[in-house]
């Protein structure tokens, strides 16, 4: 197990992480992480980005939400509990308003979870917390972190790229 | 309105540009961070405390002695219980329609309003949720609503409004949960990182699930929210569709009509961004929160407002027409009692607040006065509650059966659990803006990304 995480460095701001991280990637490297205050546009595609997997969460969810419902109303009015009245069981448009309401929650429940799911969320501990300054993450700080797991990872020679970049600092960030 | 300003709010500054990153995070992340903000917060919250004992003391009594101690009675069984759901729910309505289709439509405007209109939607439907619940003569069995295989083999009837409304606020209770915590993320993260003592690190910390702003995880969080916000405008409208339906369904004369639904969605628009307005008014000159909640928001609220209140004024005169044209003589009635019967001043009043006193947002002049727009928003929403009321109250008061006529008095219980949902929503606001940052901080930096005030 390696000692050493990765190395991060940090940026003057969004455009320079940017331009930081499509040369990471044009380098080679494929394991990069990019940390900034706020979204920044392309910045998840030049780290390799590529399926967006949440719509097919909110699909599933959506299809279980109004599928388990609608049955469940069926099995109910039909089966377990007909409540007759003038001389009819419930007609299914009757069914449809809790169908609906419970698709809608179906899909947004797993919208939300698979985003926290997918982002490995909550995960209190990460050895990124530990590189310098990066509290500034949450605030004005622009971060990218070459793992120490990429294959073309080398302490010497990724060092000297990321100072390349002209960052505003690099350092070394230890494995927990 | 010049036509660069039509499709989206990209060329257009509403948020000044000289702020960087930091200065916005630590503008709002202070007001949590360096404490509340003097004399007012604890005036305010020492009032509200009081109002919400007042609330959970009345529930109490109530519990203990019965739906009894109000001033319902047969005829009119739905006064101010169902009244005050109503308005709450309404007005829980509109915060989470806001920041989502103004989300969905890119107007970037919308950030700084969204998180504190959320709050409200969260806060207020919490509230409403509560009166349906006590307003049942035995409250706990309040839960026979929810369909489980229970030991009598009893089922929901699936095919009534009140079985659709439980569901219609649970899901849209969640869902505004769901979507509320999703644009705090990153702000806890924030307030984790800046937050002086332990304690502060701790909770935040936890609350922030380990959110770091990795940018996978931050378009992850963009798909979800996009498709919250899709979700969450057809739920707006059929949450309260439902709530028009549980009148609708009814053969009550001024009930039993289809306008209800488009009609109650409407007026619950109208009341909520009323409230927006009454809340966003004395926040920013609170906090000093100038530059983001500018007088170009205000007026966009202004005029989201006014065209609802037109839509409003249009149902209102529907009504009455349909009244006429149905030549049902106990719709006439209906519609003839409420202006002129015993509840006429409630009707006439209602009708200035909610049909007259708008028509001042047609000025630009009283659309730049912060004071007067919060004014405007008090007096729609008094007009609103009473809207309710009127529509309750009147068609059961007097509908069929003469000789089963009565009216309907209030008791200081009534107004007691009233004033109370008041103070209760009053604390868990002073709560939360004590608490939470009421600014979406990372929204407000992406801002400033995009529109070129910082690198």
């Amino acid at each position: 197990m390696n000692v050493v995480y990765g190395l991060v460095a940090e940026f003057p701001g969004a455009a320079a992480l940017l331009r930081a991280a499509r040369a990471a990637g044009a380098a080679g490297y494929r394991r990069i992480d990019a940390y900034s205050p706020m979204p920044v546009e392309g910045l998840a595609d030049a780290l390799g980005h590529r399926r967006d997997r949440i719509p097919l969460f909110a699909l599933a969810g959506g299809i279980a939400g109004s599928a388990g419902t609608f049955a469940m109303q069926w099995y109910s009015a039909a089966i377990a509990y007909p409540l007759v009245i003038g001389g009819r069981t419930p007609a299914w448009p009757g069914l449809i308003p809790a169908t609906f309401e419970m698709t809608v929650l179906g899909a947004a429940l797993c919208a939300f979870f698979g985003m926290l799911f997918l982002n490995g969320l909550p995960r209190l501990r990460h050895p990124i917390f530990d590189a310098p300054g990066f509290e500034r993450a949450s605030r004005d700080g622009f971060f990218l972190c070459i793992e120490a797991r990429d294959s073309r990872f080398d302490a010497t020679r990724t060092r000297q790229f990321l100072d390349g970049l002209q960052p505003r600092a690099v350092a070394e960030v230890p494995c927990q | 309105m010049a036509p660069t300003e039509l499709p989206t709010s990209a060329p257009d500054p509403v948020f000044p540009g000289a702020h960087s990153y930091a200065s916005i995070s630590d503008k709002i992340g202070d007001i949590v961070l360096k404490g509340p903000s003097g004399w007012w917060w604890h005036a305010a919250f020492a009032l509200s405390s009081a109002l919400t004992l007042l609330f959970f003391g009345s529930i109490g009594y109530l519990f203990y002695k019965g739906v009894g101690i109000w001033g319902l009675n047969v005829p009119v069984v739905w006064a101010f219980d169902i009244t005050n759901y109503v308005w709450w729910i309404a007005i829980a309505m509109s915060g989470t329609f806001i920041s989502a289709a103004l989300h969905l439509t890119r107007q970037d405007w919308g950030a700084s309003i969204s998180r504190f209109a959320e709050a409200m939607t969260v806060f207020a439907l919490a509230i409403a949720g509560l009166f349906p619940i006590i307003h049942l003569g035995r409250p706990w069995f309040f839960y026979w609503l929810a369909p489980y295989p229970d030991a009598m083999g009893l089922w929901p009837q699936w095919c009534s409004p009140l079985v659709w409304d439980f569901f219609a606020i649970l899901a849209y209770l969640l869902l505004s949960l769901m979507f509320w915590y999703q644009g705090l993320l990153p702000d806890l993260a924030t307030l984790r990182d800046r937050a002086a003592g332990r304690f502060g690190r701790f909770v935040y910390g936890v609350l922030a699930l380990g959110w770091r702003g990795e940018a996978r995880h931050w378009e992850r969080r963009r798909s979800a929210h996009l498709l919250l916000a899709g979700l969450a405008v057809p739920l707006v409208v059929s949450v309260h569709s439902v709530v028009g339906l549980d009148f609708a369904a009814g053969n009550t004369p001024g009930w039993h009509s289809t306008i209800f639904p488009p009609f109650f969605v409407a007026g619950a628009m109208f009341s909520g961004f009323a409230m927006a307005m009454t809340i966003a008014v004395p926040l920013r000159r609170a906090f000093g929160l100038h530059d983001f909640i500018t007088g170009r928001h205000l007026d966009r609220l202004a005029q989201l407002i006014l065209a609802m209140g037109l839509i409003l004024a249009y149902s209102y005169l529907m009504e009455v027409f349909m009244a006429w044209y149905s030549a049902d003589r106990y719709e006439v009635y209906t519609a003839l009692n409420r202006m002129r019967g015993p509840y006429a001043p409630v009707y006439w009043t209602l009708i200035f607040c909610v049909v007259a006193v708008p028509q001042a947002l047609w000025f630009a002049r009283v659309r730049r006065s912060p004071w007067t727009l919060f004014c405007i928003g008090i007096v729609i929403n008094i007009g609103m509650w009473l809207e309710r009321f009127m529509l309750i109250v009147t068609s059961t008061h007097r509908d069929f059966l003469p000789s089963a006529w009565g009216m309907f008095y209030p008791t200081v219980w009534d107004w007691a659990i009233l004033a109370g949902s008041l103070g209760f929503f009053a604390w868990l606001f002073l709560l939360f803006v004590r608490f939470v940052p009421l600014i979406p901080m990372s929204e407000m930096r992406g801002l400033a990304h995009r529109q070129g005030g910082a690198p």
